[in-house]
């Protein structure tokens, strides 16, 4: 079988073995392959001198360069905190209601308040703060909570229902499910509140059977002429602004299972002075109060 | 040289009659003892996942022992030595084409996904999510199509370059009807949500086990191929093959390491737990694309390549040098996956530099294949399966000195989590492994149907220009996605602020996710023509407008 030859198109000598009519050459290694292959192993050889690499007994090399992962990240951290401090600092000696006249201060605050923002809220909020079906929005004036800027700041502190002790709470009753209404009576109602908001298609004649049932139930909360209450965090009836969804099948549903979210507290995660950039940014979005 | 008949009669080294074959006797044990394991689990399963999956593997030995006991009857268990065994590389043909669509299909389907997260969302169909699908896409094209066109290529190429049939009787057909009875209680867990939940091992302890039995039995078929081989020399290729077939046993053996909460349950907790974990899986993760993905597509190469060019491999130095090269470098590799993370930063160093020596290594095959066909570039005109076989090693080359870039600490800290990532791996998947199976699929489907030529060489020419479109289309934009988000992830303000939330850099992927599934699209198109071409191939039609030319004749 071995039977070394010379290919004609190359000159070169082949193996003399052959596999299902298949020959090979012997080409010697490209002079260039092999000076990369030697570069590279020389490369790992100073990158192992100058950097961490090869594990000891109980340690490991730690390099001439000293180089550390951890440590640099410590100091950037710092560093970014340390630059970042001055203006911090200048935000939480101003009173809150004058950051938005100091012009540095307000764009300093709206930038920490943005980037928190879009990491943080905008999941349940929307990145423009515009809401959701449950989560409210933030971009109107509509405020079911107070809509000051402390009152903001205490909703973001300790949340809506987080099971915090300074959390807001409220809570809707199931009027249907829990049978505190009967069909026909959750459907008036359905009907008054649809006539509060000025809707064209609420049933004129349900209405004004459901004005009685309002009465008898909701206006502890929502009040007599359906304007709501933010210190209870009862929402106005009135503006044709829904939580929920405005169409009649989404008012009765919120009638019959009395729906309320969670927020979280965020004092937990966010430091005292980035809640009160959250705060000035979240108040300029709409019409804080 | 691809006739079914050997150039020179064996003699018998017969595993007995019929009645006392060693080998029947194992795979029937096998079944008997797995059907007894079956009928248990599926009665005594303490999850649906685990019920589904034990209530296949029952019907999967049955069948198996009544296809046995059928083909004995029939006398079709007997082996002649004088002939190649054939049957299963042509089922390993169809199971490849079959299962690189759907493969392909998922792919297409979750990248539609990533652009427009509503498509395919139903909430009352959970295993349609993108997290159930996503392990099916990767697994489909990797473990289902690759594994297929691996063993079914590497059946073909050990006994035409050993010139001995099979070794092991009727454990070829064990072996390849084992695994793909992996991949289908593998994908049946994925879609009822049992995972191992490390990427890329994600079939339950069950399957686990059950490729170690196979995985054995391949080994053993390999070598024992070798081992009767009538050729002084073991050719190139094999060594490839077999590098993958040891290695890929290792690796799936220790990553899998992990205790059943129950016998009966599809629950198990891996023997590794944190940073330990992620090294092993990674470990794992890394040498499944070094072994499975390269080393064993290399022994797809040295054959194919040089068979197809009809020159010699261009240098034997050069593949024995590269080759324990390859095999020793990349075993080091893997750590550069979890660069900047708990991780010590020794281990990341070491498995940066190993990255970065492996580089030559890689391209010593990239210059074998290349290479071999000097003498023979003329045929890059004329023979568009020659085409997608080069086509196959220059995306090699691209994406072997791409990974080695993208190991460095410092461009690692941009590209690490983003679509650059991506990219990468799918230059890698589609564009080497991908076309080279392609190539090979192409030459196999002729020589084992005994057909004069393909059913059309224009639609191999269309094939080729539809994956390579496709596959520029999707690396280009994960390139230009993947270095935007990592400029986003990374920006700051004039403040020290992140200048971009996330949601913001998803919302800027969204152009990108759209190309990337167009380019998904076009190849798997491509493989749906070659689906079509090699069946027509197989049936033994020729399009009517290319005749069959005096030279094919000859």
């Amino acid at each position: 079988m071995s039977k070394r030859e010379i290919d004609d198109h190359s000159g070169v000598e082949t193996t003399g073995h052959e596999w299902d009519g298949i020959k090979e050459l012997n080409h010697p290694l490209p002079k260039w392959w092999l000076y990369i292959l030697y570069g590279s192993i020389i490369w790992s050889f100073g990158y192992w001198v100058a950097y961490p690499a090869w594990p000891t007994l109980n340690s490991y090399t730690h390099g001439i360069l000293k180089n550390s992962d951890r440590a640099r990240v410590t100091t950037e951290v710092a560093a970014l905190k340390s630059a970042r401090a001055p203006m911090f600092a200048k935000m939480q000696a101003t009173p809150i209601e004058q950051v938005k006249s100091n012009e540095e201060l307000f764009q300093f605050a709206q930038e920490a308040g943005k980037s928190t923002f879009n990491d943080n809220c905008a999941t349940c909020h929307g990145a423009g703060g515009q809401g959701n079906k449950g989560f409210p929005s933030l971009v109107d004036d509509v405020w079911i909570w107070d809509g000051t800027y402390e009152g903001i700041r205490q909703t973001i502190n300790f949340g809506i229902r987080s099971g915090h002790d300074q959390a807001r709470i409220s809570a809707m009753p199931a009027f249907g499910r829990d049978g505190m209404l009967d069909a026909g009576q959750a459907g008036d109602v359905t009907e008054y509140v649809m006539s509060l908001s000025k809707m064209a298609d609420a049933n004129a004649g349900k209405a004004a059977r459901g004005a009685a049932v309002y009465a008898a139930n909701c206006v502890v909360c929502h009040g007599a002429t359906g304007a709501g209450d933010a210190a209870q965090g009862a929402p106005n009836l009135t503006d044709a602004e829904w939580l929920y969804g405005g169409s009649r099948a989404d008012i009765a549903a919120q009638i019959h299972n009395g729906r309320g979210g969670v927020m979280p507290a965020w004092s937990a995660k966010l430091d005292a002075e980035t809640v009160t950039a959250l705060t000035v940014y979240v108040h300029s979005l709409g019409g804080g109060k | 040289m691809s006739d079914a008949t050997l150039a020179v009669p064996l003699r018998l080294n017969g595993l007995g009659k019929p009645g006392q074959r060693i080998d029947v006797l194992i795979v029937s044990v096998i079944c008997v003892l797995g059907l007894l394991w079956g009928i248990s689990a599926t009665a005594l399963a303490h999850d649906l996942g685990m019920r589904v999956i034990a209530a296949i593997f029952t019907i999967a030995f049955a069948g198996g022992l009544f296809a046995i006991s059928f083909a004995g009857s029939k006398g079709n268990l007997a082996i002649d030595e004088a002939v190649y065994l054939d049957g299963v590389i042509k089922a390993g043909v169809i199971a490849a084409s079959f299962w690189g669509i759907v493969g392909m299909l998922v792919g297409v389907i979750i990248a539609s996904q990533l652009a427009f997260p509503d498509f395919l969302y139903f909430k009352e169909f959970g295993f349609l999510n993108f997290g159930r699908l996503r392990p099916i896409h990767t697994s489909g094209v990797i473990f289902a199509f690759g594994g297929n066109v691996l063993i079914a290529t590497s059946f073909y190429v050990v006994q035409r370059t050993s010139r001995a049939r099979l070794f092991g009787g009727l454990l070829g057909s064990f072996v390849f009807w084992g695994y793909n009875l992996v991949i289908v209680t593998a994908a049946t867990g994925y879609i009822l949500g049992v995972t191992s939940g490390q990427e890329y091992a994600e079939p339950n302890w069950v399957v686990d086990i059950w490729l170690t039995i196979v995985w054995v039995a391949y080994l053993v078929v390999f070598l024992g191929t070798l081992w009767k081989r009538k050729e002084p020399h073991i050719y190139v290729a094999n060594w490839f093959y077999l590098a993958f077939i040891v290695t890929i046993a290792i690796l799936h053996l220790v990553n899998n390491l992990a205790v059943p909460t129950s016998p009966w349950s599809s629950k198990a907790y891996s023997l590794f737990s944190g940073v330990q974990n992620a090294m092993t899986q990674w470990w794992y993760g890394h040498n499944a694309v070094g072994f499975f993905l390269t080393a064993g597509f290399l022994g797809i190469m040295y054959y194919f390549v040089p068979k197809r060019a009809e020159r010699p491999v261009y240098s034997y130095q050069l593949s024995i040098i590269h080759f324990w090269a390859l095999i020793f470098t990349y075993m080091w590799a893997g750590p550069h996956h979890l660069h900047y993370t708990a991780l010590p930063q020794w281990v990341q160093t070491l498995g940066m530099t190993f990255s970065i020596i492996l580089w030559m290594p890689s391209w010593g095959g990239m210059i074998n294949g290349l290479m071999t066909l000097s003498g023979a570039w003329d045929k890059l005109r004329t023979d568009p399966v020659l085409r997608m076989l080069v086509a196959s090693i220059a995306f090699y080359g691209m994406s072997t000195f791409e990974g080695p870039a993208m190991s460095i600490r410092a461009v690692n800290s941009l590209s690490h989590y983003t679509d650059w990532t991506i990219g990468h791996v799918h230059s890698g998947a589609l564009g080497w492994v991908g076309m080279v199976s392609f190539g090979a699929l192409y030459c196999l489907t002729p020589w084992l149907w005994k057909r004069k030529r393909l059913y059309s060489e224009k639609l191999v020419e269309a094939h080729f220009w539809l994956s390579t479109i496709g596959i520029l289309f999707y690396i280009t934009s994960m390139w230009v996605s993947g270095i935007m988000q990592g400029l986003m992830w990374r920006a700051y303000n004039e403040f020290g602020f992140l200048q971009y939330s996330f949601v913001e850099s998803v919302k800027a992927m969204k152009p990108y996710y759209i190309i990337r599934a167009t380019g998904g699209l076009m190849f798997m198109a491509g493989a749906c023509v070659m689906a079509y071409n090699l069946w027509r191939t197989a049936k033994g039609d020729v399009a009517a407008s290319e005749p069959i030319t005096e030279a094919q004749e000859a």
